[in-house]
């Protein structure tokens, strides 16, 4: 699609002539074809790379500031905070960034999960995405423990002591983490080096996502098949640069929103209180974007228990494009599948709700049911519905759905008295 | 089809449950004064802010240190905004050790502008065994590490009431309306006249904890002036950014 690709400058040509970089960057940005219909729920993917880097620029200078050290970092992070110039914009765009991301990603996985982006034959992109998660997960978890307060401090305990459930080697392997017998000025320098590492290895795998995105090019919302070049795409640029560009703007004044005027309600008050190994929290929770697994992993009475079901909660996620047995990708013409994709979201903000509250009594009760139908929804749900959902007709091309009611009763007149 | 509604019903009504008992804590709803650093256009009272200096350290700074200020930043843009000789009249009030001198040993000089807040206490410990064995917090970001924020500080301030009857309190344990559990171990410290306000203010229960919670909020958040004049441009810029992007957006896709 690109091979034909001139560029108009001289110097253009001599570069694109020994390292055809343009050649990719044309190809893969400009005239790139691209489904006429994608709605809004499409122009996550650009804003995902948008919050990726702003975490790695901010990241980058905040690191030059900081001291990984038990003793030094709450102080440090505060240097920042008061010392250094814009250090206070700099961390509060880091730290909320954390937070619009994992919105972001949270909105862009449902998005798949309703018009069905990971089905055949977007299995691998969905799979990458599902490892992205995973390293986003790690980063955010490590780089929550870098400011040292009671929150980094117990949320590390608590995570790094699940890794003693593991039978026989448990206990070595959490002093291996530890690097040491506690929590304290190994683990902190260890988590900051791997904080530093892994967006870079987050960044390699957008790049294979996108890559294998650009293969078969972009499902959408009426989940058929759409050939490419056909008047049924329309060139990346500038129609999706320019949608993406709105809906990266409007995005921004959110960001914005949290960063000047609330930048510490989506963070917990206990992190502003310096780490103290002697005094444990009243009530240790997450940071929110985790606590849908945070409940999971509470609503088993056995650590290990809860440790693989965690783990399964999210390792699952790769097996779905095998586990969802229907030919129909977009929720739009499945019926039942419509219906259980939405409990199964409301089921994952109610696990999320209960992973904010104390693990007793009836929260327990609920955080086990709800726990039970998220991975009833995959294992026995998906696979089920492939069988006895009835779908509707899908349209032939894209054209077709897009006519208004009105002009395809039109149409099926025609056709029937035709 | 049906039983589906019956179970999402179910799980409404459990939800609807589970929040009314999680209201029910243990914490009283705090007290809400009018801030003038509220909303995004809020700034602090620069007379406030230095009322609540002098409230903390005639009062405060006896018990709670300030590790993460230094006395330049009385001076800064945003803050209590004294003048830079008036706050090298107040560094000056405080002694710290110098650098050793030629024979080794090290003297007490008074503070300078770029010294951190003066301690109260060498170090934990001794803060504990003055205090009855409970450590008074580092104040430098209390506004910020308590559930509530500045709201929270000035109920507390003013929560001190006498105990009801049935409630046992130890030694070293004071009675609070709004602490958790109503029990806190720090005792009342502002009384009516409490200190002397340079600026002739009255200075009543309410006018000091109002003062000092100011005081305490800017401490914590110095830069938040800076942050709500910039992130007010911010976001100007960007709406209408957004709009014209929004127009843009409509021309090119009616094209197509």
């Amino acid at each position: 699609m690109s091979d034909n690709y001139q560029p108009t400058s001289a110097v253009g040509r001599w570069f694109n002539d020994r390292l055809p970089l343009l050649n990719l960057i044309y190809g893969h940005l400009l005239p790139y074809p691209t489904p006429k219909n994608l709605n809004y729920w499409w122009t996550f993917g650009g804003i995902l790379t948008f919050c990726l880097l702003t975490q790695i620029i901010t990241g980058l200078v905040l690191a030059m500031h900081y001291v990984a050290d038990a003793d030094q970092a709450f102080a440090s992070v505060e240097h920042i905070m008061r010392d250094v110039n814009y250090g206070w914009l700099l961390r509060y765009i880091h730290a909320n960034g954390a937070s619009l991301f994992f919105m972001a990603v949270y909105i862009h996985m449902a998005r798949s999960l309703f018009y069905g982006s990971y089905k055949e034959p977007r299995e691998l992109i969905w799979i990458i995405g599902v490892f992205i998660f995973l390293l986003m997960i790690a980063t955010a978890f490590m780089g929550y423990v870098l400011p040292w307060g009671q929150m980094s401090f117990w949320g590390a305990t608590v995570i790094t002591n699940l890794f003693s459930a593991i039978p026989v080697v448990g206990e070595s392997v959490t002093n291996w983490l530890w690097g040491g017998y506690a929590v304290g000025s190994p683990l902190l320098t260890r988590f900051f080096t791997l904080h530093y590492l892994m967006p870079f290895l987050i960044f390699a795998l957008v790049i294979l996502h996108v890559w294998a995105l650009h293969v078969p090019g972009n499902n959408n919302p009426e989940g058929i098949n759409v050939v490419q070049g056909s008047q049924d795409t329309v060139p990346f640029h500038p129609h999706y640069v320019v949608k993406d560009l709105f809906a990266l703007v409007v995005f921004m004044i959110i960001f914005a929103g949290f960063v000047f005027f609330v930048p510490n309600i989506l963070g917990h008050s206990d992190n502003y209180i310096q780490a103290n190994p002697l005094q444990t929290p009243e009530h240790i929770v997450p940071e929110w974007y985790f606590l849908p697994f945070y409940a999971i992993l509470r609503s088993v009475p056995d650590k290990l228990g809860g440790v693989i079901l965690m783990v399964s909660a999210i390792a699952i996620l790769a097996f779905l494009p095998w586990l969802d047995t229907s030919k129909v990708r977009s929720a739009k013409y499945r019926p039942l599948y419509r219906q259980f994709v939405w409990l199964f979201f409301a089921d994952v903000i109610l696990l999320g709700y209960l992973g904010a509250q104390t693990a007793d009594g009836l929260y327990l009760i609920i955080g086990r049911i709800a726990t039970i139908y998220y991975f009833v929804h995959f294992i026995v749900i998906m696979p089920l519905l492939g069988f006895i959902e009835k779908t509707k007709p899908l349209p032939k091309s894209l054209s077709e759905p897009v006519l208004s009611k009105e002009e395809r009763e039109m149409k099926a007149g025609a056709t029937v008295s035709a | 089809m049906k039983a589906l509604n019956n179970f999402f019903l179910l799980l409404c009504s459990h939800l609807l449950l589970v929040t009314s008992i999680a209201f029910s804590a243990e914490l009283k709803e705090p007290m809400h004064p009018d801030w003038s650093f509220e909303g995004p256009l809020g700034k602090f009272d620069r007379a406030s802010l230095q009322r609540g200096y002098q409230v903390y350290t005639e009062v405060c700074s006896g018990c709670h240190s300030m590790n993460l200020l230094s006395y330049r930043n009385l001076v800064e843009e945003g803050g209590p905004e004294f003048s830079e000789s008036q706050a090298k009249v107040m560094a000056a009030a405080f002694e710290v050790p110098g650098v050793p001198n030629s024979d080794g040993e090290v003297e007490m000089r008074p503070a300078i502008l770029s010294d951190k807040f003066v301690s109260p206490y060498e170090n934990e410990q001794q803060g504990r065994a003055a205090n009855g064995g409970a450590y008074p917090p580092d104040l430098s970001v209390m506004v910020k590490a308590r559930h509530g924020g500045a709201d929270y500080i000035y109920s507390l301030l003013l929560g001190y009431v006498d105990a009801p009857n049935d409630v046992k309190l130890d030694d070293g344990v004071y009675y609070n309306k709004y602490a958790k559990g109503q029990k806190i171990a720090m005792p009342q410290v502002l009384y009516e006249d409490g200190v002397e306000y340079t600026d002739g203010t009255i200075a009543t229960q309410e006018q000091m904890s109002r003062d000092v919670t100011m005081f305490l909020t800017w401490a914590a958040e110095p830069k938040l002036e800076a942050r709500k004049r910039i992130g007010f441009k911010v976001i100007s810029y960007l709406l209408i950014l957004s709009v014209l992007l929004y127009f843009t957006n409509r021309q090119i896709w009616k094209e197509s």
